[in-house]
């Protein structure tokens, strides 16, 4: 299969993302500069990467969603593409309203970055498969704004389609206040999914304290293009 | 001109008379700003080049040593590191998240214009005491600061140090370290060389912040220092971002003969040092540098210290690449003027020259001066303070909870985890261990780095202090698994103008070297920062050691605290009754007074090779630096971050407070599992180094003697809340 790496002005985990796809995964991935190509359907799974977008200036990823390529990143979540947003690229997609709510500045008004517990709510996703339900991660978060907020219509809409894909253990896990401890999320159609911690950084068991769980992640959008490609093919 | 024109730049009258011979006339305005800022210590070392000359600065890892914008060393496999200290205490004070912020930035410029890929940033830093709400705002904003420029620019904030002290209550200190990684080709260096070669401004434009911030610098802290607020810049780590790609995608294409930061006295220094280094001269014209704000004077823009801006020297008929890179990255590239042959910088305003002064008076030439230097009367009272007098405690128990709750001992988990200390996904030892250790992409092979210095010892010893900085920052490296290649000193005293200053600066200075020749780490670079004085008087003379080394296997990498029941716990080494400047006494009897613990080199140096050879051998499980707050701390340290308690006992004639805090140096506490105990002995021995079983890795309790005996989770309490619970007062 084939990866994606957007790198807009400021990103900064672009390079650690394609480290992972690219020589830990071992699939061939194009890092994209962010207005140098508007064609995505060459790809399998298209990826937004952690930073600060445009320096975060405004509002972590308010700026990122107007450039050229956000456009066609949309067209191609539109039709059906996976696309994977990781902290950065979590705060850009729900700029660019591929997922629903917003952003708020931590509760601890402070940059938090550690290890954190996440709890596998959904695992059906094509990003999430090779986990169970139910199953506890340990996967670090890194961001100042990751305070995910949606309203009581919104929120009930989420769970009823099972939108919620993994949550922060509990309260104490929670590392920013968001809503029901939501750590990610994915659209209705389950193609497009968001999230503030980075697998990218928990997926060689050398790195911190080892854990791999992030490589699972990165290795259920692999098993999910191969069996796709099986049922096409 | 005013009557003492001088005195507005910072000069003396027999500078200005020196000026004048140089030019063989009165300098204008503009040319008397530029050799203000260049005469600054800042920017001149003018105070401490004699005695900077001792520094052991060769090795035959070294390729590049004091004088450029950063030291380089080789790494084997074509593979170099650069890396650099720098200072930015008197912004810091004013500007808290400024000046820590731009601090950072400086110092990743640095790293990135000698054509290496910064990989990781460490800091040094030094408060008042938390109980103060003053402190506690400088604290928080400059943790902050680090942390809103380090996490945006994308270097990961490994290591570092943090210690509290009522020295530093007026002058905190901000030292900001930074590492980068390069390929041998893509070595750069900061010489403007090839007469007719174009000169480049690239990166942000240039506006009036900064002016005069190095001779700012270079000056005591006041109360009035608050009102030069506007002479701190302020940082923007997203065009830094794009710079630093920018920058290194340039260095990639060959195209530049010479590369250099814009730092401190901005446009001035960059075309002097870079003319200097080449033996050339520069011509400019204030007409074509980019500016943000409409009708600044020459004297504006030669001084101004805008943040995010490099000056290049591409050879000639490179200017078009140029401008597409760094337009590709959507910052200014704009060629400002040529290299010339007559060694002058020679600045153009409106067709007009409007200054014209040779480069090398500015770089080079300023004058040197050896200070008078005297040993401080206070040095015999504190030194021979009677430690016999004190009682020992009735609670050994309390005395090591308070220890672990003093926050120089305590947790900085409430500072680390505000810098991004992951990102680039290298971070193989997290923050909190002795040293970080990162991995190499590609390699089999891992870098350890760290910080260290000990201020309160080198108050009361600076010579010895300093080679225990040293000396420490080695053992922190070895206990990682890592050889200790060399160091970068960040150096912060007061006046130098007081003798007993002066003294303080050159006896740290000796001692650091004794120390550096020891133990095989040469000097490649640093920093010097005097004036750190507030009305209160000066700091703690405080020199900083910044460290780098190599492991030449990653998975050998070894971390401080206990892994497994029943490993045994051995000490290398000796511990002797020496309370003299500890953490113990600050804490349990509020003195800092007394002799700090003997340093024996050659002792020091075999009880480090003997652990780097059982961590090699793989037999270590563990391995911590016994140091601030004694065997007990270190011991509760490695209970703490693993969990496990552990059973001491240890038959010795010390008194029990000496033998639980006493700070004596060249100790080192690693585990093993038993099987492996007769080999560390054998390894001790052939090393010829005292071994001292302690005990063993069993339960949830810490069991010392007849002395201690603490849960490990109520150790762990104290230690963990004792930051954050002053935070939030």
């Amino acid at each position: 299969m084939k990866f994606a790496v957007i790198t807009f002005p400021g990103s900064n985990c672009d390079r650690d993302v394609y480290h992972v796809t690219k020589e830990v995964l071992e699939q061939p991935t194009d890092m994209i500069w962010y207005n140098d190509k508007l064609d995505l359907s060459s790809y399998d799974c298209v990826i937004l990467p952690g930073g600060f977008s445009y320096g975060d200036y405004l509002r972590a990823g308010a700026i990122a969603r107007f450039s050229p390529l956000m456009e066609s990143v949309t067209g191609y979540a539109k039709d059906g593409g996976l696309v994977l947003g990781i902290c950065n690229g979590f705060q850009i997609l729900l700029e660019a309203g591929l997922l629903p709510g917003a952003m708020k500045v931590n509760d601890s008004l402070k940059f938090v970055c550690k290890y954190t517990k996440l709890k596998v709510i959904n695992a059906g996703t094509p990003f999430t498969n090779r986990y169970s339900k139910g199953e506890i991660l340990n996967i670090p978060v890194a961001h100042r704004e990751g305070n995910y907020y949606i309203d009581d219509e919104g929120l009930a809409e989420l769970i009823a389609n099972n939108q919620i894909v993994v949550k922060y253990l509990d309260d104490e896990e929670n590392p920013n206040g968001s809503v029901v401890n939501i750590a990610g999320i994915c659209n209705k159609e389950g193609n497009v999914f968001g999230l503030m911690p980075h697998p990218e950084r928990c997926a060689e068991s050398i790195l911190g304290d080892g854990s791999k769980d992030g490589y699972e992640l990165f290795a259920s959008i692999l098993d999910y293009v191969n069996k796709r490609g099986e049922k096409c093919g | 001109m005013a009557e003492k024109p001088w005195e507005s730049e910072g000069l003396t009258k027999e500078e200005y008379d020196m000026i004048i011979d140089i030019l063989g006339r009165e300098p204008n305005k503009t040319e008397l700003g530029m050799y203000g800022v260049m005469w600054s210590e800042h920017c001149s070392y003018k105070n401490s080049k004699p005695v900077l000359k001792r520094f052991p600065t060769e090795g035959k890892h070294v390729l590049q040593g004091p004088g450029e914008n950063a030291g380089i060393i080789d790494i084997g496999d074509n593979q170099a590191i650069s890396f650099k200290i720098e200072s930015h205490n008197h912004p810091s004070a004013i500007e808290p998240y400024q000046g820590a912020a731009t601090g950072v930035g400086g110092i990743i410029r640095d790293i990135f214009t000698m054509g290496a890929r910064p990989i990781a940033s460490l800091n040094s830093l030094r408060f008042g005491e938390l109980d103060d709400e003053h402190v506690r705002y400088l604290f928080a904003g400059v943790v902050e600061g680090i942390a809103g420029y380090g996490n945006c620019i994308g270097i990961p904030t490994v290591a570092g140090e943090v210690y509290f002290s009522n020295a530093y209550k007026g002058n905190p200190l901000v030292n900001a370290m930074c590492v980068g990684i390069m390929d041998h080709e893509d070595i750069s260096t900061g010489r403007a060389a090839g007469v007719g070669n174009p000169v480049m401004v690239v990166g942000a434009a240039t506006g009036r912040d900064g002016i005069q911030g190095a001779s700012f610098a270079s000056d005591e802290l006041t109360e009035e220092s608050e009102e030069d607020r506007p002479a701190v810049q302020v940082g923007d780590p997203f065009m830094e971002k794009l710079l630093l790609e920018a920058s290194l995608e340039l260095i990639k294409t060959g195209a530049l003969v010479g590369i250099q930061d814009m730092g401190a006295a901005g446009l001035t220094s960059s075309a002097s040092e870079m003319a200097s280094r080449g033996g050339t001269g520069i011509e400019l014209d204030i007409d074509l540098v980019p500016k943000r704000e409409e009708g600044m004077t020459p004297y504006e823009v030669m001084l101004s210290e805008s943040q995010e801006r490099m000056l290049v020297v591409p050879k000639k008929g490179k200017e078009k690449l140029v401008k597409e890179i760094f337009s590709k990255w959507g910052l200014h590239a704009a060629v400002i003027g040529k290299v010339t042959g007559d060694g002058m910088i020679r600045v153009l305003n409106k067709g007009e020259v409007v200054a014209e002064v040779p480069a090398r008076s500015l770089a080079d030439d300023a004058p040197v001066y050896q200070r008078e230097s005297r040993r401080p009367d206070y040095l015999d009272e504190v030194q021979n303070y009677d430690l016999s007098r004190l009682i020992e405690p009735t609670d050994y128990n309390q005395s090591l909870l308070e220890v672990l709750g003093s926050p120089n001992i305590a947790s900085k988990e409430w500072v680390y985890q505000q810098y991004d200390h992951m990102v680039l996904v290298n971070t193989v030892v997290l923050p909190g261990s002795d040293a970080a250790v990162l991995r190499i992409k590609g390699t089999k092979k891992g870098l350890a780095m760290t910080t260290d210095g000990n201020g309160r010892y080198c108050y009361l010893d600076p010579e010895r202090g300093g080679a225990i900085a040293v000396a420490e920052a080695a053992r922190n490296i070895v206990c990682s698994g890592a050889k200790p290649l060399a160091i970068t000193d960040g150096l912060n005293f007061g006046n130098p103008m007081d003798p007993e200053i002066f003294w303080q600066f050159e006896k740290s200075v000796d001692g650091i070297s004794q120390a550096c020749r020891a133990l095989n780490t040469p000097v490649t670079g640093g920093n010097v920062s005097f004036y750190n004085e507030s009305p209160e008087g000066a700091i703690y003379p405080t020199p900083v050691i910044g460290m780098v080394g190599l492991l030449e296997d990653i998975n050998l990498a070894t971390t401080h605290h206990f892994k497994d029941e029943e490993d045994i716990i051995i000490l290398l080494g000796e511990t002797k009754e020496e309370l003299g400047g500890s953490e113990y006494l600050k804490v349990v009897h509020n003195l800092e007074v007394g002799r700090i613990p003997e340093l024996d080199l050659g002792l020091e140096k075999k009880v480090q090779e003997t652990c780097l050879e059982a961590i090699k051998a793989g037999i270590v499980k563990s391995a911590h630096d016994c140091s601030d707050g004694g065997l007990a701390v270190n011991l509760a340290e490695s209970c703490i971050s693993s969990g496990l308690g552990a059973r001491i006992k240890i038959e010795t004639d010390l008194p029990p407070a000496a033998l639980l805090f006493s700070e004596s140096q060249s100790r080192i506490v690693i585990t093993v599992t038993k099987d492996n105990l007769a080999k560390v002995e054998e390894l001790a021995k052939k090393h010829a180094i005292p071994f001292t079983k302690l005990g063993e890795v069993m339960g949830d309790r810490l069991i010392i003697n007849n002395l201690i005996d603490l849960e490990v989770e109520e150790m762990k309490r104290r230690w963990q809340e004792s930051i954050p619970s002053r935070m939030e007062e």
